[in-house]
């Protein structure tokens, strides 16, 4: 392995724990499958709503503690912070194309990778596609930046 | 009928499959963000992966910047860490070869949107959803309220359209 994210072993192995268990979260809270997914959103089951919710509390409770009482994380030595992205007119803009492939396919990027692990074979279809979109978003964007390098000079993001 | 079950049979028809499964399978995909954040600082979303990932094969100045050649092996290890630890609950549970009856079209369509919103909008439900409403983000519930909303209407625009599954 190599990179500046990199710092040894025992970081990779707790990001494969920590990937195990939230792989093993996505399977058992019926996230791998688009069916349940859509069944939320077409009102038939709620319980998606306890995974989100389940989830984003311990993330969050995880996120208070670390950031107001703890310093460094011990296998990196990187600060704790929280995840805290600038807003701009692409966040709602994103949300609403997100929402519409999210609402026809049922499936999102963590979902769908864990959906591989139950041997589904048809999610490669889903995988597919947004290797597809994150690939013709990069590169519109990258020529778009290079025209507006070329006029002004500014860095991009 | 027993008035006091009224609340009951209705709490039933909102969570046909129960709550148990729902609610734990939440609290380890928490608890998984939670590993290796307290371990290594790292704040785990899914969707970046796309773009760490095609830096490998592809020249796209997009994907070549330096967060995400730096971040691309980790996150190819969280990404198998989350096909393996869902094969080992599918194993476990006695699921494993389940196949979905969406059609591929929806799938490949639907995953060509998430592949662009997810990157224009920052994130997804795993970065947003889980990582930033846990960080009380007003991005990140900006994003999340968004496509919830959206994506609630898509998917009753396309019941209604007679498509299913």
């Amino acid at each position: 392995m190599s990179g500046d994210d990199d710092h040894g072993f025992a970081s990779t192995l707790a990001i494969l724990l920590g990937g195990l268990v939230f792989g093993f979260g996505l399977g058992l809270s019926g996230m791998a499958k688009p069916e349940i997914v859509l069944d939320f959103l077409q009102f038939r089951d709620f319980g998606l709503l306890f995974v989100m919710g389940g989830a984003a509390v311990v993330s969050g409770v995880t996120f208070f503690v670390a950031t107001n009482f703890l310093n460094h994380a011990p296998l990196t030595g990187r600060r704790y912070t929280r995840r805290l992205k600038t807003f701009d007119k692409n966040v709602p803009i994103g949300g609403v194309i997100f929402g519409v492939g999210w609402g026809l396919s049922g499936i999102c990027p963590g979902a769908a990778y864990a959906s591989v692990g139950l041997g589904n074979v048809a999610i490669l279809w889903a995988i597919l596609g947004m290797f597809l979109g994150a690939y013709a978003q990069g590169f519109v964007r990258s020529s778009r930046t290079d025209e507006s390098d070329a006029v002004t000079a500014t860095s991009s993001d | 009928m027993d008035i006091t079950t009224l609340p009951l049979v209705a709490l039933a028809d909102l969570f046909p499959r129960g709550i148990a499964q729902y609610a734990l399978g939440g609290l380890l995909i928490g608890l998984g963000v939670a590993v290796i954040y307290l371990s290594t600082g790292i704040i785990a979303g899914a969707s970046t992966f796309l773009e760490s990932t095609l830096s490998y094969v592809s020249t796209v100045p997009r994907f070549n910047r330096v967060k995400y050649l730096a971040s691309r092996n980790w996150r190819v290890v969280f990404t198998l860490g989350i096909v393996g630890g869902a094969a080992i609950y599918a194993l476990a549970l006695g699921e494993f070869g389940w196949t979905t009856n969406v059609q591929w079209w929806r799938l490949l369509g639907g995953g060509f949107l998430v592949g662009v919103g997810t990157r224009v909008g920052k994130g997804c439900t795993s970065g947003h959803g889980v990582c930033g409403v846990g960080s009380l983000s007003q991005t990140s519930l900006v994003n999340v309220g968004t496509f919830m909303v959206v994506a609630i209407g898509t998917a009753q625009v396309v019941a209604a359209m007679g498509v299913a599954p």
